[in-house]
């Protein structure tokens, strides 16, 4: 089952693989090209490095365990609004960090909704500063991201398996370890080596929830050395030691992913008999409403200042919306010429451990490859003039790993199920993109365009260090707002940003889903 | 390859005849935003200049100057505005900058007498709270409160820098004691003063670390006369943010001439309701209306510039060892 398939070339899949791996470490190697003799490494840089590992250890188990059931019930349970439900869902992880930490601190702060709940039942206050704060706030984050990937590995397992079980009267206990178990030990170490990587950049969040400088993270210890210092060599030391961390985690975790393909079905519509008991239905449905409830309440927040902030918004903004847009829609046309051939790629070879050089650009501090890339840019021309292009080339490659997670399993389940026959009649290259595996990846390529876009459209990223006054993003323009005391435009601006996101997230999500059960 | 240079010196010659002068100024992104100085600083300084002004906005004074230190003397900037008394030291360091002989008659609580960088405003940071609370009178009351605060990064923030440097320079060795004593008064710690100042709107502290200006924007542009700043009898650490130019750059004139615009009436009068801090220079017509009702601290703190890098490292040492236990 595992035989090599050859019906997919690789050339231009370790071409990209090549291409993000330079652009990483060429900013790198920049930065310390122009470093002069630092102090190197300090105590409390190692502090940061054990709080930030821990912290992010803690929220990928916690994120990816309770994904598991959330993502279980979701896969068994048809009602309506399940297709808005899953689409919002995907909202938290796609907000600008500070729109989100401000959502989470209207309903768990000080004076938040639970508390004054809390206030009115006489309990004493709960304070959401601190590692939990952190945790809670990289759960929200990332529990909707797990959630997705585990649901979608769910929905690779063919309708014919579960037909199967029922005509062996298997129970819910029975189908999860013969059907279940194996798919989530094959979805669930990339889903929280991701998770890990994307918490191990946390800089905002993790000071702020964390109430102080114990919460200090490499991220923030990078920024100090950049700005605060100016030690560029500290700022590349620490920006090696991240990305070591992110590629040590994730090299382990895609290494002990098992090669084992649950096998092809003929894509009939799914129907689960194992699922019909009451008790059944009535546990699926209070993990949903929970997820649901811890999810979208800050969501709700958000929109509900957003509201009311929306008739101040200045015009600048839309403009800076248009822009946005215009980004995000260049982002996921770089993504899909970086991630495609990189998937096939990865996906021909037995063990996955190549998918961490996708995690290299997630893992690599904004800061860092923004200055590393002026530093290379700037002797040859004005760095602002190719704002857009880094810009675009950069949220591709942070969203990167997110898109070769979802598109890696699937294809190589399709290369497995028609791999063979594909070589047999002589189909290669782009004809077996194009009728073979595009067709069957059509959703996968949706979900991940989707969140491309979403993540371009929010992401403030290394425009600010290209920074162009003519040309100004809309996360861009929402800071502004904010610094210039207007909070409430701001609120507006914030929530125009999550429309738009979720807006070019549904489209693309719809579009792959389009006909098709997810 | 001399026909080359010849022609790219005559077609450089040409364009320089054909375009108007450009003059280019470095500055933090919040100056250039829309609601910012930028568009009508611009607008005025255009008018008589026969000039094309051309603001570039980056993060903070911090990343200004570290964009500057990358790109040394290949830097486009003729001036750079938006540095401030905490960043002087080392902004002279680097060996871009050269000697103004920009003076005026400034309205600030001290005397300037910088040869290289011009003030074109200052503040004084103090603590903003609802009128609501009796603040405390220092920073001991503080610590002996109950009263929440959220302050800033002092290695991510310039506010939350002369914060620092305001505990430092008021308390001397007893600084840590100090920090100690609030170190239960700290709500959290935030990256920057938006995120800040944000959380305290929200209602998560009583009080949030800002400057006396604040409660002027929301007097001025919301009629909402619910915020004012705590005096402290410390007396307040002051942030004057100041202007200059860089040596070697083809339009010394002009950039002189900026210079001196900007402590002129027609940009003093701009800043204090873009800016939201004081006016370098007392504009002819006054502080705007609504600038009567802040509070004025008695006695200013600003430690001098080149002693600021030396305390600054201790003071940080001190402000994490007492806030992160």
């Amino acid at each position: 089952m595992a035989r090599r398939v050859v019906a997919v070339k690789n050339g231009a899949g370790i071409g990209a693989a090549i291409l993000v791996a330079v652009l990483v470490l060429a900013a790198l190697l920049a930065v310390m090209s122009r470093a002069e003799t630092g102090a190197g490494l300090l105590r409390s840089d190692w502090a940061a490095v054990r709080f930030t590992v821990w912290q992010a250890v803690l929220s990928s188990v916690i994120s990816t365990l309770l994904a598991i059931p959330v993502a279980r019930a979701l896969a068994r349970r048809r009602f309506a609004g399940r297709a808005l439900l899953v689409t919002l869902l995907g909202a938290p992880f796609i907000l600008p960090v500070i729109v989100a930490v401000l959502g989470l601190l209207t309903v768990f702060g000080r004076s938040g909704w639970l508390n004054q709940l809390l206030g009115l039942a006489g309990v004493p206050e709960v304070s959401i500063y601190g590692l939990h704060g952190v945790v809670l706030a990289h759960v929200f984050f990332n529990l909707p991201l797990a959630t997705r990937l585990i649901l979608q590995g769910w929905q690779s397992i063919p309708a014919e398996r579960f037909r199967l079980a029922a005509q062996l009267r298997l129970g819910p206990r029975g189908i999860f370890l013969t059907l279940e178990w194996p798919l989530l030990r094959q979805v669930v170490p990339g889903v929280a080596a991701l998770i890990f990587v994307i918490c191990l950049t946390s800089f905002a969040v993790a000071l702020t929830l964390g109430g102080g400088p114990k919460a200090t993270t490499l991220e923030l210890a990078i920024y100090q050395a950049f700005l605060f210092d100016f030690d560029l060599s500290r700022a590349a030391l620490l920006s090696l030691v991240q990305l070591v961390l992110a590629g040590g985690a994730a090299l382990a975790a895609l290494w002990i992913i098992p090669a084992i393909s649950l096998g092809g079905g003929q894509d009939r519509t799914l129907q689960r008999w194992d699922a019909r008991g009451g008790l059944q239905r009535a546990g699926d449905g209070a993990v949903i409403t929970l997820a649901a409830l811890f999810l979208l309440l800050p969501l709700a927040a958000v929109l509900l200042r957003g509201v009311a902030g929306l008739p101040q918004v200045p015009a600048a903004v839309w403009q800076a919306a248009g822009l946005s847009v215009f980004v995000a829609v260049i982002s996921v046309l770089t993504l899909c010429l970086l991630a495609l051939p990189m998937a096939g790629w990865i996906a021909t070879r037995q063990r996955g451990g190549v998918e961490a050089i996708g995690l290299l650009g997630l893992s690599a501090s904004p800061l860092m490859i923004g200055t590393g890339w002026f530093i290379l840019i700037n002797p040859v021309m004005n760095p602002s003039d190719l704002a857009l292009p880094v810009t675009a080339l950069v949220n591709a490659m942070m969203a990167l790993p997110f898109a070769l997670r979802i598109l890696v399993p699937r294809l190589r389940d399709t290369l497995a199920d028609f791999g063979r026959l594909s070589v047999s009649l002589g189909l290669q290259g782009w004809p077996l993109w194009r009728w073979v595996i595009l067709p069957r990846l059509r959703g996968q390529l949706g979900f991940a365009a989707g969140l491309t876009g979403a993540l371009s459209v929010g992401d403030l990223g290394v425009i600010a260090l290209f920074a162009d006054q003519d040309r100004t993003t809309l996360p861009l323009q929402m800071y502004r707002l904010m610094g210039a005391y207007r909070m409430e435009a701001a609120a507006g601006a914030a929530l125009i940003l999550l429309a738009l996101a979720l807006g070019i997230f549904w489209i693309c999500d719809r579009g792959g889903r389009w006909h098709a059960e997810s | 390859m001399k026909y080359l240079t010849l022609a790219a010196g005559l077609l450089g010659a040409s364009a320089a005849i054909a375009e108007t002068p450009v003059l280019t100024v470095y500055t933090y992104d919040s100056f250039v935003s829309d609601w910012g100085p930028g568009p009508q600083i611009e607008k005025a300084f255009e008018e008589n200049c026969a000039c094309d002004l051309k603001f570039v906005g980056m993060g903070d004074g911090a990343a200004l100057l570290a964009r500057l230190k990358l790109e040394g003397a290949r830097s486009d900037a003729d001036v750079v505005l938006g540095l401030d008394t905490g960043l002087i030291a080392a902004a002279k360091d680097t060996g871009l900058f050269t000697e103004t002989a920009v003076s005026a008659d400034y309205a600030l609580p001290i005397t300037w007498d910088d040869a290289v960088f011009a003030p074109y405003d200052w503040g004084y940071f103090a603590f903003v709270h609802n009128t609501d609370m009796t603040p405390p009178k220092n920073f001991k009351a503080l610590g002996d409160s109950d009263v929440k605060i959220v302050i800033q990064d002092p290695r991510s923030s310039t506010p939350g820098l002369g914060l620092m440097m305001w505990v430092k320079d008021a308390y001397g060795d007893e600084a840590e004691a100090i920090w100690q004593g609030l170190a239960d008064n700290v709500v959290t710690v935030t990256k920057g003063w938006s995120e800040a100042y944000g959380l305290f709107l929200e209602g998560e502290a009583d009080m949030v670390l800002s400057y006396t200006t604040s409660p002027a924007y929301h007097i001025i542009a919301e009629e909402d006369e619910s915020k004012a700043a705590a005096v402290f009898d410390e007396g307040h650490y002051m942030q004057v943010e100041v202007a200059g130019r860089l040596a070697n750059r083809d339009q010394p004139e002009l950039a002189e001439a900026f210079l001196n615009f900007m402590v002129s009436d027609a940009a003093q009068s701009i800043l204090p309701t873009t800016n939201w801090m004081y006016p370098a220079v007392m504009p002819s017509g006054g502080l705007p209306k609504g600038f009567e009702a802040l509070v004025k601290p008695e006695n200013a703190r600003l430690i001098p510039a080149e002693e600021v890098p030396a305390i600054r490292d201790a003071a940080l040492q001190e402000w994490l060892g007492a806030l992160s236990q």
